[in-house]
């Protein structure tokens, strides 16, 4: 792809200078402007931050393994499921690719040594960090009890837990988002390789760019928002709060206006992800690449078209409800187009069934449940009868869980060669897809049943006759929990002991395998000169090596 | 192809029989959303289905057999494309055209329905029927009859769901929403709030008993207290001393109610509203924001004097002197 005249096997990777051993002491990292240093430093992050966030959903599903409740307090249950979505969401799904592998990559696969403003990504990293211990400080002083939505009047006017140190958490992440989606923005568009034209650009940096649209857009409102919230709390100013004059509902419009696309800044990263992984381990050009591109863009645009669809059953007018019902279905299509283009990709292919291709084939099968099943969210008449139960809860598992973190893995698991310069056994990650796979379905599909059956989401306790669907649901759970700790132990394992990565393990077009792994602090030695289109495996063989 | 459709609605309803799948359908619009309900499973199933086969066709048919295999150079294909663009495009507008069609009819109330208030609170419902009966967490309603509930809360947003009638509105505190349903099958049936509202949200549950028509009449009779929901109003208006101001003959420092329910008033500062229980809750609760033509903005606000309950009782009221009013001149 590119005219890197470096002999990349010359060198052994021990003595070789790269960005993980440029520089040593815990100063040299917290004081990185480097990319891929801050990308670690989110890694980490983020990484902690779901194990806390998976703590607490383990401990929901222990307690409804019975009716009446088997380990906790409903107001501890409370607490349980609203942290489990704050952190889940604000401080794992939204940063995920992006912060991680969006920081490794993005200069890297545009050619570039670092991205445009390297100081502002690091004040990104800290602005994240202080948001977090603000949440996790409303942890530790007793929890909030509200929902990740925060609904009001409820979290205005009546809740007595920590509202406040948890939205201002919140708050303060979301200008990490902001800053890093300008950051790539710019990157994107200033500093690209020379001949790499838009349409020579991989597919996971169309999707990172209307990812950083969404962060740069949307952000901002959630941040009103919650600072409204955080005001009529304090102040009673009366904006929320109808017995002082407010209107509830305008919470909720100001909510899903920026937490409906966030559900895309979510699941297009992890589309981007998709690309990539399956052109390189079936070695094919992407098939409809100006399709997958646009797609990406229709579904950013769309999705802030949507968010009334959170709200058929709050009163709103039957004619709104068409709109955005409407609207619904439309940005299922372009969700569609991606999934027969992936599809199509694999014919006459050469597939390989490495790791991250099955966490990727994995996605492709989850991904198309969740989006089948919006469209049971989109049809007004169905969604009267399942809103608010756990048909919601299992669909937007699917999609966040079964997409996003499928993908988030399939792509670590894809590019951790090149972060760490080392290999992770091949079969324990296999294996750990395959847990992974059964123990989302057999968690989150009895939530379908369920929620048609009527049973509401967020209960404590429950009426008895769903008890058998509740603990398959739970023992599911079980087994996706052992699913997540099997590549948080063999990757670890890795680091240290794992065989040493060549430049390209997996044969991949790309700019980021034509440097060493892991890639010197400058990532080139030369900015390379990009000469042909993205995934053109038919055209020149690629080793492995 | 009438077989072949034929043959699908039967399929459909022996599915539909299956136990576990679907909760009771005990309102006449149950069906309705079941009949869509299965009509997306198949949906669903048939693109999961053929996707995951089409996947699993391909890795085994092109697997890696060589290391240094290049396969052909497939690009796109423009009629594929606008294939799986245009025919899920169909799929999804005539979904949409069904839901919503569906939705419409369900929404709208028959004109003719007995009328049901419920007042939802952290973490009981209350319901008043207009005959005076009063309920917690127990809703009785006569098979056959449509049903109009109208509801409020008094504290955090509730949701009112009944699974067997498929029906559910959120319950907001200052608004009124409404919800109706045609019960068909006698029974007793869960109903749920689905909408958290705080601690005891799971526990804020209760049961809808479907009466025959005469044992609903019989149930109403025995009910203990005997006075109806205008009657009530009636005793809060005059305790209140509203009726010093909103004379029966008019001219007072109010506009008289008599026949106001359901006419447009003309507002202070221009512009026109109907007189519905919105507005005369808004008008008791903080008149000055609706003050009317002609009159001074001096009635004095009601928030926090009196609850929900009260509310929808005066209202009860006002829409009585409405009839009363309509009967006489009919006379």
């Amino acid at each position: 792809m590119s005219t890197a005249t470096l002999d990349l096997h010359e060198v052994p990777t021990g003595s070789r200078v790269n960005y993980l051993n440029a520089q040593y002491g815990v100063k040299s990292w917290l004081l990185t402007t480097d990319h891929k240093r801050i990308a670690l430093l989110y890694l980490a992050s983020i990484t902690l931050m779901f194990f806390v966030g998976g703590f607490f959903a383990v401990l929901m599903r222990l307690h409804l393994i019975e009716p009446q409740g088997a380990l906790v307090q409903p107001e501890t249950y409370n607490k349980l499921f609203t942290m489990h979505g704050v952190i889940m969401v604000f401080f794992f799904l939204v940063p995920s690719i992006p912060a991680t592998l969006g920081n490794f990559l993005v200069p890297m696969m545009i050619g570039a040594r670092d991205l445009a403003f390297p100081k502002l990504n690091l004040l990104s990293w800290y602005i994240y960090i202080i948001g977090a211990i603000f949440t996790l400080y409303a942890v530790i002083s007793g929890g909030v009890d509200t929902g990740w939505t925060f609904y009001t009047p409820y979290s205005s006017s009546f809740s007595h837990t920590s509202v406040i140190p948890t939205a201002l958490g919140v708050f303060i992440t979301g200008f990490s988002s902001i800053l890093t989606g300008l950051n790539f923005v710019v990157t994107i568009h200033k500093m690209r390789a020379p001949g790499l034209t838009w349409f020579r650009l991989p597919l996971f940096i169309w999707a990172i760019y209307a990812t950083s649209i969404i962060f740069i857009l949307g952000t901002p409102v959630i941040a009103i928002t919650l600072f409204l919230l955080g005001l009529e709390r304090l102040l009673h100013i009366g904006i929320f709060d109808p017995a002082i004059g407010g209107d509830p509902i305008l919470f909720q419009h100001l909510f899903w206006f920026y937490s409906h696309p966030a559900v895309y800044i979510m699941i297009l990263p992890g589309m981007g992800v998709m690309s990539e992984l399956i052109t390189c381990f079936s070695r094919k050009r992407i098939f409809g690449y100006g399709f997958v591109a646009f797609s990406s863009l229709a579904i950013a645009f769309i999705s802030f078209l949507v968010w009334g669809h959170h709200m058929f059953v709050t009163g709103q007018s039957i004619y709104a409800g068409l709109i955005f019902s409407v609207l619904s279905f439309m940005v299922a299509i372009p969700s569609a187009v991606k999934v027969f283009n992936w599809t199509a990709t694999l014919y006459k292919g050469s597939i390989s069934y490495d790791a991250p291709m099955l966490y990727a084939l994995g996605f492709i099968g989850l991904f198309t449940m969740g989006g089948l099943t919006g469209l049971f969210l989109a049809s007004l008449a169905t969604d009267v009868h399942l809103n608010g139960t756990y048909f919601i809860v299992a669909h937007f598992h699917y999609i966040m869980v079964g997409g996003a973190v499928m993908a988030y893995l399939g792509g670590i698991h894809f590019w951790w060669p090149k972060i760490t310069g080392r290999l992770y056994p091949d079969g324990w990650a296999r294996f750990a897809a395959l847990v992974i796979f059964v123990g989302f379905n057999l968690t989150f599909f009895p939530q379908f049943m369920l929620g048609y059956l009527g049973m509401p989401r967020r209960y404590a306790v429950y009426p008895a006759e769903f008890q058998v669907l509740n603990v398959m649901s739970s023992a599911g759970a079980s087994i996706l929990g052992i699913g997540y700790l099997i590549p948080l132990i063999y990757l670890t394992w890795s680091m240290r002991y794992g065989p040493t990565a060549g430049p390209n393990p997996w044969g991949a077009k790309g700019l980021e395998w034509q440097t060493p792994s892991p890639p010197p602090t400058e990532n080139f030695e030369e900015i390379p000169v990009v000469t042909e289109e993205a995934y053109d495996y038919a055209h020149t063989t690629v080793t492995r090596g | 192809m009438s077989g072949l459709v034929k043959f699908g609605s039967t399929f459909l309803c022996s599915v539909m029989q299956a136990p576990q799948l679907r909760p009771e359908a005990a309102s006449s619009i149950a069906e309705g959303v079941d009949h869509l309900y299965f009509v997306l499973t198949f949906i669903t199933l048939f693109f999961t289905i053929a996707i995951f086969s089409t996947i699993f066709i391909f890795m085994v048919k092109y697997r890696r057999r060589a290391e240094n295999e290049v396969p052909p150079d497939i690009e796109q294909n423009l009629p594929l494309e606008l294939a799986w663009t245009i025919i899920p495009t169909l799929i999804c507008a005539g979904l949409f055209l069904w839901a919503s069609s569906l939705y419409f009819e369900n929404s709208r109330p028959p004109s003719a329905s007995t009328e049901i208030f419920v007042i939802g609170k952290q973490w009981m419902w209350h319901i008043q029927h207009p005959e005076g009966v009063r309920e917690i967490n127990e809703l009785h309603v006569p098979e056959g009859v449509p049903v109009k509930l109208t509801m409020t809360s008094e504290d955090v947003i509730h949701d009112f769901y009944i699974p067997a009638f498929r029906v559910k509105k959120d319950v907001i505190p200052g608004r009124y929403s409404s919800l109706w349903f045609q019960a068909t099958k006698v029974g007793t049936y869960h109903l749920f709030c689905a909408q958290y509202c705080g601690a005891d949200h799971a526990e804020m549950l209760g049961w809808v008993y479907v009466m025959s028509p005469a044992d609903y009449e019989t149930w109403l009779a025995s009910g203990t207290p005997s006075q109806t929901m205008e009657k009530t109003g009636e005793q809060i208006f005059n305790k209140l001393g509203c009726a010093s101001c909103h004379q029966p003959d008019g001219p007072g420092r109010g506009p008289s109610l008599v026949g106001v329910y359901g006419t447009e008033e003309e507002l202070q500062g221009g512009g026109k509203r109907l007189v519905d229980e919105a507005f005369i809750r808004q008008a008791i609760i903080n008149p000055n924001s609706v003050t009317l033509r002609n009159y001074p903005p001096i009635m004095p606000a009601f928030r926090g004097q009196i609850n929900e309950e009260q509310v929808l009782q005066l209202i009860a009221y006002v829409k009585s002197l409405a009839s009363e009013e309509r009967n006489s001149n009919g006379k």
